[in-house]
């Protein structure tokens, strides 16, 4: 599903990722972990072109992300061909990023009104089910300034799923929260990671990656350090760097 | 604490809550001897005015609603609306282009607003009155070509256009600061968030960020709104002399009583004006749905979506 071939990012002279190479596959959650700076956000904005990658290929569900390839060139996408990748994407983001302008209900009918072109009542069909499925059918209009963080980052996730994507990318989903709302958001996820859905999640939540994950990544200075089946990382890090991480976070 | 769960605690046992304060509450006895002198010093101006001579109030009463003055209000307030729709729509394409990456686009931008924005608004109606003067005709086609249309300046353009042009032109410098700034107010992560669902640049502005930056533009707007209003007493530099203050003056230079005209145009500016912070009341209660109609009782850890809300409290 996600084939990440030796991607390189710099901000200037910052090299921000170092040849990064990695594989989801379709219906698998991957876990992101490492320390801030380490480069994991920025390699999850790239997946659906925030960010442009500098070097090496990065491809969804077999398509190249952000260019065409054709006789051995590469083309800039136009935005609208962007636009079209990103909708197979989704993304939930540490801050949450609602529309503070509209309601709960209006935040998730947003996207496949405007982009998708569903007529309202369809629209509307499809966000109730879905703020239905995470929990908050009895706040569908609320506006985000009257909803606490976990609600808040409960709709944002159903704002992306609007979209059916076929990928969900999560920013740190639980940091920006109080420690008694992280558990109705990672239980979303779970869900989510359970009804099939493919996932790469930035997250410092050990615990939803040792049960939810099917592949854990421990990134540092823009580089994979580790990578493996989240129990063996884990229980037993090879790398130097690895261990000297998860025994301040375990 | 969440809305969501059910609420555990028991509220606490009324016999053991304390009796409320009731404490004598503090005189401010300053507060009251300054509110006095104020209404005291208000009172004796407002007799004294309505005694004196000068101010002629049958004159006032008079002219208030004579035909004159009544149509010479109604072209103000068409010069200002007219002068504010160029201004906005003229401003928002500059706040735009000043934001674009495109260096030359960029620069074009500026030049305009460091040129309109640098001289005048006075200068900038003499000249427009001199239009004529520079370019006796205009042409409309390819250049260097046989124009398609080609006709007399001083024909097509009157003082009245020639004023409205001159007014909005200005006034455009100013409005598209005001666009720029509310757009750069809304929070990059709004755009992410839109880009992310696959929205594309034009929809992101129109469905996510201009909705947003309202809040913060129409507040200067409606500034703006009203010094127009009042700067439309300069377009006797076109010269265009149907305008409000001018054609006052005008009929006082009949009369040779000054002092009441300028009272008659002071209370029709005064009238449009309170129509118009009426009307900039409601367009603020639009557009602040959904963060402006309470304050957050407290903090989210590191804000939610800044600026617009500082995050939620929970409870609801």
């Amino acid at each position: 599903m996600v084939l990440a071939d030796r991607v390189s990012k710099s901000f200037g002279t910052n090299q921000v990722l170092k040849s990064i190479s990695l594989t989801v596959k379709r219906g698998e959650v991957m876990c992101l972990v490492g320390p801030s700076g380490s480069g994991k956000s920025t390699f999850l904005r790239c997946i659906n072109h925030l960010e442009v990658v500098s070097a090496g290929r990065l491809s969804v569900d077999g398509d190249l992300i952000g260019y065409r390839e054709a006789n051995g060139r590469l083309y800039e996408l136009h935005p609208r061909e962007a636009a079209r990748q990103r909708r197979e994407i989704g993304m939930v983001f540490q801050l949450f990023n609602l529309f503070p302008h509209m309601t709960a209900l209006q935040n998730v009918m947003e996207a496949p009104q405007v982009v998708k072109g569903l007529s309202k009542t369809q629209a509307e069909q499809r966000a109730r089910d879905l703020l239905d499925r995470v929990g908050l059918a009895d706040r569908s209009d609320y506006y985000p300034a009257h909803l606490s963080g976990g609600q808040q980052q409960r709709v944002a996730i159903a704002r992306a799923l609007a979209m059916e994507p076929k990928l969900m990318l999560f920013d740190e989903p639980t940091s920006a929260l109080d420690p008694e709302l992280v558990g109705e958001v990672l239980d979303v996820m779970k869900g989510l990671a359970k009804s099939g859905m493919t996932m790469i999640v930035v997250t410092h939540e050990m615990g939803f990656a040792r049960e939810v994950a099917d592949s854990f990544v421990f990134m540092d200075g823009g580089v994979v350090m580790e990578s493996g089946k989240p129990s063996e990382v884990l229980a037993n890090p090879q790398h130097k760097r690895t261990q000297a991480f998860l025994s301040k976070v375990l | 604490m969440t809305a969501d769960g059910p609420n555990g605690s028991e509220p606490p046992d009324e016999a053991l809550e304390s009796a409320p304060i009731q404490a004598i509450r503090l005189r401010h006895p300053w507060r009251t001897v300054l509110a006095g002198v104020l209404i005291l010093l208000l009172a004796l101006f407002v007799i004294d005015a309505a005694r004196r001579p000068a101010y002629d109030w049958p004159s006032v009463a008079k002219y208030i609603f004579d035909r004159r003055i009544s149509r010479a209000a109604v072209n103000t307030l068409q010069l200002m609306v007219y002068a504010m729709v160029i201004a906005i729509v003229l401003g928002v394409i500059l706040a735009v282009m000043r934001l674009t990456p495109n260096p030359v686009v960029k620069s074009v931008a500026w030049f305009y607003i460091w040129v309109f924005r640098g001289t005048p608004v006075y200068v900038q109606l003499v000249f427009w009155g001199l239009l004529a003067v520079i370019y006796q005709n205009i042409d409309i086609g390819i250049p260097f070509m046989k124009p398609w249309f080609s006709f007399e300046t001083n024909a097509a353009l009157s003082t009245f256009t020639l004023a409205v042009i001159g007014l909005g032109l200005n006034e455009a410098s100013y409005m598209s600061e005001i666009v720029r700034a509310g757009l750069l107010s809304v929070n990059r992560g709004q755009e992410e968030a839109a880009t992310a669902l696959g929205m594309s640049w034009f929809q992101t502005m129109r469905r996510i960020i201009l909705p947003q930056s309202m809040r913060v533009i129409i507040p200067p707007t409606g500034n703006e709104v009203i010094s127009m209003l009042k700067t439309t007493s300069l377009v006797t530099a076109v010269p265009y002399s149907f305008d409000l203050y001018t054609r006052s003056r005008d009929i006082s230079a009949e009369t040779f009583n000054p002092i009441p005209m300028l009272i008659v145009a002071s209370i029709w500016y005064l009238f449009f004006t309170s129509i118009l912070m009426v009307g900039q009341y409601f367009l603020e209660k639009r557009f602040a749905r959904g963060v402006g109609d309470r304050q957050p009782d407290r903090k989210v850890v590191a804000g939610a979506d800044p600026p617009a809300s500082p995050g939620a409290g929970g409870v609801r």
